[in-house]
């Protein structure tokens, strides 16, 4: 069982959506993320999903996908050098000497705080999902209020491209 | 340019399709459209008595003629009525078009009147769906609808169009594209070159070999070329449910279906089998029993226009994805160009092997009942069958019935067995018979059913008296929901949980009359056959055979079901195995 990071091209059409997460939950298979956008093509949408399963569900996944009339093409970057990323905006409880520790803990994951009250933190991270899980634990538990990820987007190292 | 409406358009792009036939239902988010139907005359359209009907008749129009079948139905409750329809023709992988009505674009949303996310509620079970925004879309969405659905494999495919979009008042150009092209689907077509060459190496060494075919060799119009290489290399073949008729059910070579009612000569085969040529068939759970038992000694070839279907539950040694017409034929040119041939010795000696089998179990040979007592269900395919010449359309229901019509009918020709084999959709075998019948109105047309499946699309006696459909139902009458019964018997110490009808089923006969219709009642063996001579006789006669057969027979061989069974191990009868 591994995590896969699949992206692919879709028509930019009402539906095409649905039918990729339908195809998922009919088929029995997981999504973990899920992000999808308009490409600089405004006919194409970019699509990345990361799932987790064996090699022979992840060769299913990619068939279905790649059999649905709207995915136009298709890749499973972890088959290859990738570059993953993630944005998470986390809202913490800052005061006191916390302040001047979550800040050391920004900068480490170069991170950057974006937003300040008398109480609050509200910092933004990006990286791979485990960076993100990483700072989670540095920060505590304890002191967060409030997290929202972006799911993971990802794009091939080197000439490698996923275009028409 | 000519301007039409929408309604106007829609229709007129099924005439330059080439549509002849629309089955369909009407109602209020249809009637523009249903008007223009009216205003025309190249294309015909059916009403059948309940949309479900619709459907199963536009899927046997299909089925019998490799056309696409279309469909016309109504928001709402005309197009969940569909809904059983569509996911018998996904499951079997046949061309349809099912146009639903929807309420009008600003109501789209807000809980209309007759208002269901058809697109929605389809998904799942469509190869692809269109919602219709504007008029000026028509033509090509219609191009693309019947491009999508009968290329690559095949499917439903569904355009939901509101009823403003086909309003009379508004015109617009039509012009019907000769040609689409959709830059995200691109049906595979040849198989790889070297994939070929490896699958006819690997069969030039097989010394215990079998070729499997199942409905996409129908489907895919692959039939001669399937029986050439057959022929040619002398090798056993047995057909899936849905592939009867790819192979000829007569010749010498053919072992019978496959599978969980198969004969034990063609699974005991495919379970000894070194080499097997899968061709168009999806090893569905029917077929493979116990996954990890399947064929242990095997290499496997599949070929198969569809990817996905691949290496899905048993992993294939040669994959090869491409049209199977396409790639036979390949197949065959480098089998005709050399010389190379498997080991005679081997394959005879294979034979003499498989005519062991057959001599101690093939029901072809020496059919699995006692002709005594009452008439057994088996014994009126087989006379049904000599009756008609083994020629006749035979659309079937489901139940054991089917499988009893899948034993006993040896189809020699393609697209002559009609039947649900994916879904196993009860009602199917009557509304799939009018279509087959109003694509060959001179043919014999049998619908072969139970007095259970029959009465879920009974309602179409109606539509037969309308349009004339001489459709001959041969309703094989166990008292019980036969199936069910037989599992309850096997599995469930013979508990009949609602599988019973106690003294409820109708007079047939009378029901028949009413509708115009003949019905002939049979409880003697002596007077079967030729009660059923009459039937056929009645040409232009629908015609009900209410039969009534043994309510204790079993359909056999059976296998035994997973986790224990392999291919080979079968129920031969109520008390022997394998």
């Amino acid at each position: 069982m591994r995590r896969r990071i699949i992206s692919l091209l879709m028509e930019n059409e009402p539906g095409a959506l649905s039918r990729v997460v339908g195809l998922f939950s009919q088929r029995g298979y997981n999504i973990e993320s899920l992000t999808v956008a308009p490409t600089e093509d405004s006919t194409l949408s970019r699509l990345t999903l990361t799932t987790i399963g064996d090699d022979h569900k992840i060769e299913q996944i990619t068939k279905h996908l790649n059999r649905l009339v709207d995915v136009v093409k298709l890749v499973d970057l972890t088959e290859g050098a990738h570059i993953e990323r993630e944005l998470m905006l986390i809202k913490v409880r800052a005061s006191g000497a916390q302040r001047a520790e979550i800040k050391r803990c920004v900068d480490i994951f170069r991170g950057q705080i974006v937003d300040v009250t008398a109480s609050v933190y509200t910092i933004q991270v990006t990286g791979a999902s485990d960076k993100l899980d990483a700072f989670f634990q540095a920060v505590g538990e304890a002191s967060i209020i409030e997290v929202v990820r972006t799911g993971v987007s990802g794009i091939g190292r080197g000439e490698k491209v996923l275009s028409l | 340019m000519e301007k039409l409406s929408g309604g106007d358009m829609l229709i007129r792009a099924l005439a330059d399709e080439g549509v002849e036939t629309v089955f369909g239902y009407p109602g209020g988010a249809a009637l523009h459209i249903y008007d223009a139907i009216f205003r025309q005359d190249r294309v015909k359209h059916i009403l059948v008595r309940h949309e479900q009907a619709a459907t199963h008749a536009a899927d046997g129009y299909a089925r019998s003629t490799g056309k696409t079948g279309v469909v016309l139905v109504t928001s709402g409750p005309g197009a969940t009525n569909a809904i059983t329809g569509i996911a018998t023709a996904y499951m079997d992988s046949i061309p349809m078009v099912v146009i639903s009505g929807q309420v009008v674009s600003d109501k789209i949303g807000e809980d209309a009147f007759q208002e269901t996310d058809m697109v929605g509620i389809s998904r799942p079970i469509v190869k692809h769906s269109f919602l219709v925004k504007d008029q000026r879309d028509i033509p090509s969405i219609v191009k693309k609808a019947f491009y999508i659905a009968s290329t690559g494999r095949p499917g439903p495919v569904v355009i939901d169009i509101p009823k403003d979009v086909t309003n009379p008042v508004d015109k617009f150009d039509y012009e019907y594209p000769s040609k689409i092209k959709i830059r995200s689907y691109t049906p595979a077509a040849k198989g790889h070159a070297g994939q070929i060459k490896k699958a006819v190496q690997l069969l030039m060494s097989a010394r215990r070999p079998v070729i499997y075919a199942g409905g996409g060799v129908v489907q895919g119009n692959a039939s001669s070329q399937l029986t050439e290489l057959a022929q040619i290399l002398d090798f056993p073949v047995t057909n899936t449910l849905m592939g009867l008729g790819a192979y000829p059910g007569t010749d010498r070579q053919f072992l019978g279906m496959l599978g969980m009612h198969g004969t034990v000569e063609a699974n005991t085969a495919m379970h000894h089998a070194d080499v097997i040529l899968a061709v168009g068939a999806r090893f569905d759970d029917r077929v493979t029993n116990t996954p990890s038992k399947f064929c242990p000694a095997a290499k496997i070839i599949h070929i198969d226009i569809d990817p996905a279907s691949i290496s899905k539950t048993i992993s294939a040694d040669v994959p090869i994805v491409g049209s199977v017409e396409s790639v036979l034929d390949d197949m065959l040119g480098l089998v005709k160009g050399g010389d190379e041939r498997p080991d005679a010795g081997a394959i005879k000696d294979w034979w003499k092997q498989i005519d062991q089998w057959r001599d101690r179990y093939s029901i072809i040979r020496k059919p699995n009942f006692v002709a005594e007592d009452m008439i057994k269900p088996q014994e009126v395919v087989k006379v049904l069958f000599e009756v008609t010449n083994g020629d006749a359309y035979v659309c079937s229901d489901v139940g054991q019935h089917q499988m009893f019509s899948a034993q006993y009918y040896l189809f020699d020709k393609p697209r002559r067995w009609i039947n649900s084999g994916g879904l196993g959709t009860m009602g199917f075998g009557l509304p799939a018979a009018m279509g087959v019948q109003m694509a060959h109105r001179d043919a014999q047309v049998v619908c072969v059913t139970g007095e259970g499946s029959i009465q879920m699309c009974i309602q179409e006696l109606s539509t037969c008296t309308q349009y004339h459909l001489p459709v001959k139902i041969i309703c094989i009458n166990n008292q019980a929901l036969g199936m069910v019964k037989q599992w309850q018997d096997m599995q469930y110490g013979g508990r009949h949980s609602e599988s019973l009808y106690e003294e409820s089923l109708p007079d047939f006969i009378k029901l028949m009359e009413a509708y115009g219709h003949v019905g002939m009642k049979v409880t003697k063996r002596d007077e079967l056959k030729a009660k059923l001579e009459e039937c056929f006789a009645m040409k232009d006669k629908t015609v009900f055979m209410d039969i009534y057969v043994d309510p204790k027979e079993h359909v056999y061989p059976m296998q035994v079901p997973p986790p224990n069974g392999s291919m080979r191990d079968m129920w031969l009868s109520k008390t022997e195995r394998t």
